[in-house]
């Protein structure tokens, strides 16, 4: 109970001491790496709970389920408020080497924290409307981070990112709405049982192609994904990291949950409808980085192509391919924001992203292109990397669901991801520079250093780790994916033994 | 009372979506608060119309004694209204100082994080 209360609270409280304490930079800064440790560890205590006692839920106000507002953490959840745990603090860390003082000022670390509360809270809920309410808080919070210093290609991204997800949560609101007038509760679990009870195929189909919609524009699914390229490029490295990292796989999360928890796999054209959607996200996604030549654009494409992978190991349905999907999206998460995160490096140390004006980095700076290759080649999933035991999974799923095209897209896409980070390597690292006279002339100096590449170190580390030791978080994967299919445990840690 | 409630969210959504299409940032605001006022319209009607029955109950009993209203729509429609609120605010902030900055408010003409490719501008 009071681990998932805390679990809001840490954000919360580490945003509001990061607001008061505005008008001292280093106080606000080691509050915002404070709270973000905190963050961590309250998560891994979390965590380590629920592998060990199973699903634990907990109801706000006195209120007993299914009426009051309902907190759950069951695998899934856990591992997803840990891994927003990890990467809460590694972009608290990069920050302080990268954050812009004016940027400070206007409330940087305020606003990741209330983005962290609002993707935490997404994680725990365990009830529908609650979930709209926490997707609002870490939009806006988004939005104000992505707007934050205001230069005009920021506001640019922001209207486009803004306008098509205000669209998604009204869709979102609209289905929940829908489902409450069908089935009289907002609870999650209890909706578990209320849809099936439904003899009403319309309001179900209905109301299930209303939060598919919702959530693809979430995750940036094909055909709903233009908010991203448009924006994801143009803040902070560390605010691209940070929405590169969890944005999208909240909405990816929402889509397992509700596909596994409310609805069950009973609905051939949405299923379809996920199936076609996702081997077109990883094509478009691929074939779009391909046409780029700036880094955190390449990068942002292949966010989307990646989601594609994600959403097809939910849209199989089968044990296996649900498993590929949760371990793909635990492992894309620290990848994709450690290649932000080297991304940023390189601007800092060549002043641009455009690669047809940058070079030479291995000359420069060796230590960084090992830094790149790990996170790079394990998204192209290369072994022994960790994106090689996710694809593995998936591909291996949709080999034995007999969905042959789509495993040849799996492939096809991993073979481009490859080419795509081939192009930064050599463009960037390989190539000599363009006007060498024009060379980069500044390094690092040694805060600096240490704030941006400690982080990019840590994850690189658990990328390998996962690669190497890939054993326990397989095992991980797997029960988290017999509680999302078979939700007895999830729906009784909620509801209390019913006979 | 449902059919006519059917109705309007039914004609808010349509001009909502005919703005939203017109690609101008400021036809695209007065969209959202459209499609907001269906959407929390669709929520009011799904916890069924009832005429003139406040939700209390009376005095020492513990259930109202006859059909009531149910509050909990209405209650997630103001969660709802004041988020809407929120987010128009900061929406119509957003697109007064994209017009400042971009000297634009058509969405098609905002180029400048994603600059037109030189194939492109042949079109």
């Amino acid at each position: 109970m009071a681990l998932l209360t805390l679990a809001l609270v840490v954000p919360l409280a580490t945003a509001i001491v990061t607001f008061l304490a505005r008008g001292t930079p280093e106080l606000q800064r080691g509050l915002s790496v404070a709270g973000a440790a905190t963050l961590l560890g309250v998560s891994l205590v979390l965590g380590a709970e629920v592998v060990t006692g199973g699903p634990l839920a907990a109801t706000m106000g006195g209120w007993p389920a299914p009426f009051g507002i309902t907190l759950v953490a069951d695998l899934l959840s856990a591992a997803m408020v840990v891994i927003t745990g990890v990467i809460a603090l590694a972009v608290a860390v990069y920050g302080l080497g990268e954050i812009e003082p004016a940027e400070e000022r206007l409330g940087h670390h305020t606003l990741l924290h209330a983005l962290l509360l609002g993707v935490t809270g997404a994680f725990l809920t365990g009830d529908l409307f609650n979930l709209y309410v926490w997707f609002e808080v870490m939009l806006i919070a988004s939005f104000g981070l992505l707007a934050l210093g205001g230069r005009p290609d920021q506001l640019d991204g922001a209207i486009k990112y803004v306008a098509l997800n205000l669209v998604s949560t009204l869709a979102f609101l609209a289905g929940v709405g829908l489902l409450y007038g069908a089935t009289g509760t907002l609870n999650m679990a209890d909706l578990h049982g209320a849809v099936r009870e439904l003899d009403n195929a319309a309001v179900v189909f209905t109301t299930a192609a209303l939060l598919l919609f919702a959530f693809s524009v979430k995750s940036a699914l094909f055909p709903l994904f233009f908010w991203l390229p448009a924006s994801y490029h143009t803040p902070s490295v560390t605010t691209s990291a940070v929405f590169a990292a969890l944005l999208t796989k909240v909405g990816v999360y929402a889509l397992v949950r509700v596909f596994t928890l409310i609805y069950d796999a009973d609905m051939p054209l949405i299923q379809e409808l996920l199936l076609v959607g996702a081997g077109l996200t990883m094509l478009t996604g691929v074939l779009g980085a391909a046409a780029q030549n700036e880094i955190r654009r390449i990068l942002s494409f292949h966010i989307i192509s990646q989601i594609g992978y994600m959403v097809l190991g939910l849209a199989l349905y089968t044990p296996l391919a649900i498993v590929g999907a949760i371990f793909y999206i635990l492992h894309h998460i620290v990848v994709k924001a450690n290649l932000f995160l080297v991304g940023g490096v390189v601007k800092k140390l060549t002043g641009s992203e455009d690669l047809a004006r940058i070079g030479g980095l291995w000359a420069a700076a060796p230590w960084l292109g090992v830094l790149f290759l790990i996170p790079a080649l394990s998204l192209a999933g290369i072994p022994p990397l960790s994106g090689f035991w996710a694809k593995l999974v998936v591909i291996k799923a949709s080999l034995e669901a007999e969905h042959y095209l789509l495993a040849a897209t799996a492939l096809v896409v991993g073979l481009l991801t490859l080419f795509s980070m081939s192009k930064i390597w050599l463009e960037a690292f390989w190539k000599p520079h363009p006007e060498p006279a024009s060379a980069p002339a500044r390094g690092l100096d040694r805060a600096e250093s240490w704030a941006l590449l400690s982080p990019i170190v840590a994850l690189a580390t658990v990328t390998v780790v996962i690669g190497l030791v890939a054993a326990p978080f397989y095992a991980v994967s797997v029960t988290a994916a017999e509680q999302l299919l078979d939700p007895g445990a999830y729906v009784t840690a909620v509801l209390g033994a019913r006979p | 009372m449902e059919l006519a409630l059917a109705v309007l969210v039914g004609v808010l959504t349509t001009c909502a979506i005919y703005l939203m299409l017109s690609g101008n940032m400021v036809r695209f605001i007065f969209a959202l608060a459209l499609l907001s006022n269906a959407v929390n319209l669709v929520i009011f009607a799904a916890g069924r119309l009832t005429y003139a029955a406040p939700p209390l109950i009376g005095e020492g009993a513990k259930a109202p004694a006859d059909a009531v209203a149910n509050a909990l729509p209405q209650a997630l429609i103001l969660t709802a209204i004041v988020i809407g609120f929120g987010l128009l605010a900061f929406t119509l902030v957003l697109v007064h100082r994209a017009h400042q900055a971009l000297g634009t408010v058509e969405a098609d003409e905002m180029r400048l994080a994603e600059p037109a490719a030189d194939g492109d501008e042949a079109r």
